[in-house]
């Protein structure tokens, strides 16, 4: 009876030996995995809540003064083309980019690494005035920061 | 034909910008047809890949909400002049594309 639970011990060991073995001679590199996960789940919710847990699991945050959003335009010319760049001083892992007024709240997120520093550029459609939250993944833990962004219907400004 | 991808960088304090954009008209799913009434089908890139020598520094996931000719900018450490710049992207029609490029 021991020996069988010996046996099953070592086959279990022997297996998962396997796994960091090949962890560790890359075939499992982190890249690899981080490329495949695209968050289809993710990007079709609505609502900051929903939109948080089905990208992180979980929808508790904190704001951050340390997320900023550089030049954000308070008044947008083109809805279909307004600039949003994100920086942050925290070890961001993701910087996620959603806005609550969009028929889909995430627009975009960028997931880092090592090398990488807490820096998002990129452009966004808004359907109309929002806000837009900035919410970085560091050390498991979820921070935003959020800016209202003014969208001229029409090409008027107002 | 592919699409055009244009990647710029640009070294400043230590870090470097890179800067990419696909050629990608990014439908949304929701415009219509001016001739036929009917709904565009949704084509948009899901994922961008940049990669500096070889490594991946950041994975960009992309809505229908990205403005068309989407600009993704990230910012690495470490880059020097000739060091190999990769983006690769990868759309919902399953239609994809690369481009390399030096760090300048």
């Amino acid at each position: 009876m021991n020996t069988m639970k010996r046996r099953t011990f070592l086959k279990g060991t022997l297996a998962s030996g396997v796994i960091v073995a090949a962890a560790g001679a890359g075939l499992l590199r982190p890249s690899e995995v981080l490329a495949s996960e695209y968050p289809a789940g993710a990007f079709g919710q609505k609502g900051l809540d929903e939109t948080m847990k089905a990208l992180f699991g979980t929808s508790d945050v904190t704001k951050s003064d340390k997320i900023k959003f550089i030049n954000p335009p308070i008044q947008a010319e083109n809805a279909a083309v307004v600039p949003i760049t994100i920086e942050t001083s925290l070890k961001a892992d993701t910087i996620a980019i959603m806005v609550t007024k969009n028929p889909g709240t995430l627009a975009a997120s960028l997931d880092l690494t090592s090398s990488s520093l807490g820096y998002f550029k990129t452009r966004i459609k808004m359907a109309g005035t929002s806000d837009v939250h900035a919410v970085v993944k560091s050390g498991g833990k979820l921070y935003s920061n959020d800016v209202v962004i003014k969208v001229t219907v029409g090409g008027c400004g107002g | 034909m592919a699409r055009d991808i244009r990647i710029k960088t640009r070294t400043s304090g230590g870090s470097t910008e890179i800067l990419t954009m696909v050629n990608h008209p990014m439908e949304t799913g929701q415009r219509k047809d001016k001739k036929t009434g009917k709904k565009i089908p949704a084509h948009y890139i899901e994922k961008v890949n940049i990669e500096l020598n070889g490594k991946l520094v950041a994975s960009a996931n992309l809505g229908a909400a990205v403005s068309k000719r989407p600009m993704i900018g990230v910012r690495v450490k470490g880059a020097k002049a000739g060091d190999t710049v990769k983006v690769s992207w990868r759309d919902n029609q399953k239609e994809s594309g690369t481009q390399t490029a030096s760090v300048s």
